[in-house]
């Protein structure tokens, strides 16, 4: 073998490819899909990973990410903030999400209108927050703290919910709307939040999304709910994450889409989670509905201009 | 900053009381639409926050899971997540207490062993997540002239994790997670079991008597010389050759320095 052709310099500017997430099906990331994903000949158009799973300072799952991460645009979508909390954002956690923000530059950063820490600990699951003039001013603080650390926007995500509080003075869009006007972040809009928060709450799914202020809305989730019953004996639904997404959500997808154009849009599947070629069927029904709907909507122009 | 609690109806406080005690009522001004009651719809929130940290905790510990069953283990996750609920939402480094917590749970008191293979498991998942780093090159010992030997001192690998047992923990660990009986194991044997990460993939190891004291010296900042007079002085079968080519195998070490010359080999 001759000697080798001298190397040219490699100048690096961003260790990974930039770029916006793509208006096409994303998935959520786990580690068992990874070598799937990266051998699929259906290139998925995009991937969200749980922030908090990713503040290890190494290992495999670093390793799997950064293999996911050269080939995809990536979303980071934090699930322990605590946006809500009466007690302040958690600077060492705020520091830690900026490390991963960091490490893998992603499209798009993301957290929950929810609280999850409190003094007595850390409860693993996005608990609810009164929409009243009080919160208001506390979640738009917290969100200007986040977005002035990680030098960039955030996009806020709409919950799901079982229980009211007195405390509301405020409909969950226009509390919505108004965080995201005063703090200057976008939204998330997980559709089969709407309609889990809708039925547990007897609202109608249609006038939730005529009040939701669709042009502010970046990223679209769809996941599937279970099915209990509430102290009345009536249908409660359950945000699981354990399933196909329901035929019912699918329907108010179709809405959104012919309303707002083609968006971002991740199926979540976290639990009983299934093998990657049932998770990729779900992304292809989305990315039809995307293709059919997304260049005729209302809004689409302002996706076709970027 | 906690603010004073000027909010009407309950406030994050009491609803998080409320989440891990199922015997509180439900905190004020939680309600159902329409007049509709909340009882079943707080319970939601208690059974999402209960399940999905006894769900984390079986994914840390799936060797005590294995040793007390699921049933068991489910109830003994559900009585520690009350006493010690994560402080942080990094849900990996969980469980740092549940050692110490099943070394005082009366009615596993025949069981001796589980805190040690429990503190394994947790070290186990430590490495995972710890930091890159290569390990100390096999080679880099042989490169220092003979007379620096003894003054070499060592950088711990970022996986590293040691675990001095009075019982066969390593044995039962690795029995138990390769879903083996525990059969021909004697629980009473003590053995101290090392920890590491030298690529991808954690590995675990018995370490014979004497390397365990040696190591933790050596991690401390002990130079090789004083590592091993202590360990010798102790252990008088102490092997220092073997337990040398162990720990380069392993990857305990990530660099070394010896002199004045602090030469550092970190590749
Ligand atoms: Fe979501």
């Amino acid at each position: 073998m001759t000697q080798s052709a001298p190397k040219s310099p490699i100048v690096e500017t961003s260790r990974f490819p930039t770029g916006p997430l793509p208006p096409r099906a994303g998935a959520g990331l786990k580690t068992e899909h990874v070598d799937a994903i990266l051998a699929d000949e259906h290139r998925i158009g995009f991937l969200e990973v749980h922030a908090e799973n990713y503040m290890g300072g190494g290992g495999p799952a670093h390793r799997a990410l950064a293999a996911i991460r050269r080939e995809f645009p990536l979303s980071v979508h934090g699930v322990g903030l605590s946006i809500g909390s009466e007690s302040g954002i958690d600077p060492a956690h705020l520091e830690r999400l900026a490390g991963v923000v960091e490490r893998y530059e992603p499209a798009m950063v993301s957290e929950h209108l929810a609280w999850s820490s409190h003094d007595a600990g850390y409860f693993n699951d996005l608990l609810p927050v009164p929409y009243n003039a009080q919160t208001l001013d506390r979640v738009v603080a917290h969100i200007s703290q986040i977005q002035d650390r990680l030098k960039r926007p955030i996009l806020l995500e709409n919950p799901s919910t079982y229980v009211a509080f007195e405390q509301s003075t405020m409909s969950e869009t226009d509390f919505i709307r108004d965080i995201a006007r005063k703090s200057g972040c976008g939204l998330l809009l997980d559709v089969n939040n709407v309609f889990v928060s809708a039925t547990n709450h007897g609202w109608k799914p249609m006038h939730y999304l005529r009040d939701f202020p669709l042009e502010l809305v970046e990223e679209i989730h769809l996941a599937g709910h279970a099915e209990d019953v509430d102290d009345e004996g009536d249908l409660l639904l359950i945000d699981a994450h354990d399933r196909p997404v329901a035929d019912t959500v699918w329907k108010l997808f179709e809405i959104v889409i012919s309303q707002a154009g083609a968006l971002p849009t991740l199926i979540e599947w976290d639990n009983d989670v299934p093998e990657w070629p049932v998770l990729r069927r779900e992304a292809l029904l989305a990315d039809a509905i995307l293709d059919r709907l997304g260049p005729a909507s209302l809004l689409g122009s302002r996706h076709a201009a970027e | 900053m906690p603010r004073s609690e000027t909010e009407i109806g309950a406030g994050q406080h009491d609803f998080g009381a409320a989440l891990l005690n199922p015997e509180l009522p439900l905190p004020e001004g939680i309600v159902g639409p329409h007049g509709k009651n909340a009882l079943k719809r707080f319970a939601v929130y208690r059974n999402n926050v209960t399940v999905s940290l006894i769900d984390a905790l079986s994914g840390i510990f799936p060797a005590i899971q294995r040793l007390v069953g699921e049933r068991f283990f489910r109830d003994l996750a559900r009585l520690y997540i009350a006493k010690e609920p994560p402080r942080s939402p990094v849900i990996f480094e969980y469980g740092g207490g549940f050692a110490a917590f099943l070394e005082r749970f009366e009615p596993l008191a025949r069981y001796p062993y589980l805190p040690d293979v429990a503190r394994l498991e947790r070290a186990w998942l430590d490495a995972f997540h710890a930091t890159d780093a290569d390990p100390l090159h096999p080679g880099s010992l042989g490169a220092i002239p003979p007379e620096h030997l003894a003054g070499t001192t060592f950088i711990a690998h970022p996986a590293a994790r040691i675990v001095k047992s009075g019982f066969a923990a390593v044995s039962i660990f690795s029995a138990s997670r390769e879903d083996r009986t525990l059969e021909g194991i004697r629980p009473d044997e003590p053995e101290d079991g090392l920890i590491t990460r030298p690529s991808d993939a954690v590995q675990i190891r018995r370490l014979p008597a004497g390397a365990a004291e040696f190591f933790t010296a050596l991690i401390a900042g002990a130079s090789l010389g004083e590592a091993a007079g202590k360990t010798i002085a102790r252990h008088p079968g102490f092997d220092l050759p073997s337990a040398i080519s162990a720990m380069l195998e392993a990857g305990v070490f990530s660099g070394c320095s010896f002199g004045a010359t602090s030469s550092e080999e970190t590749a």
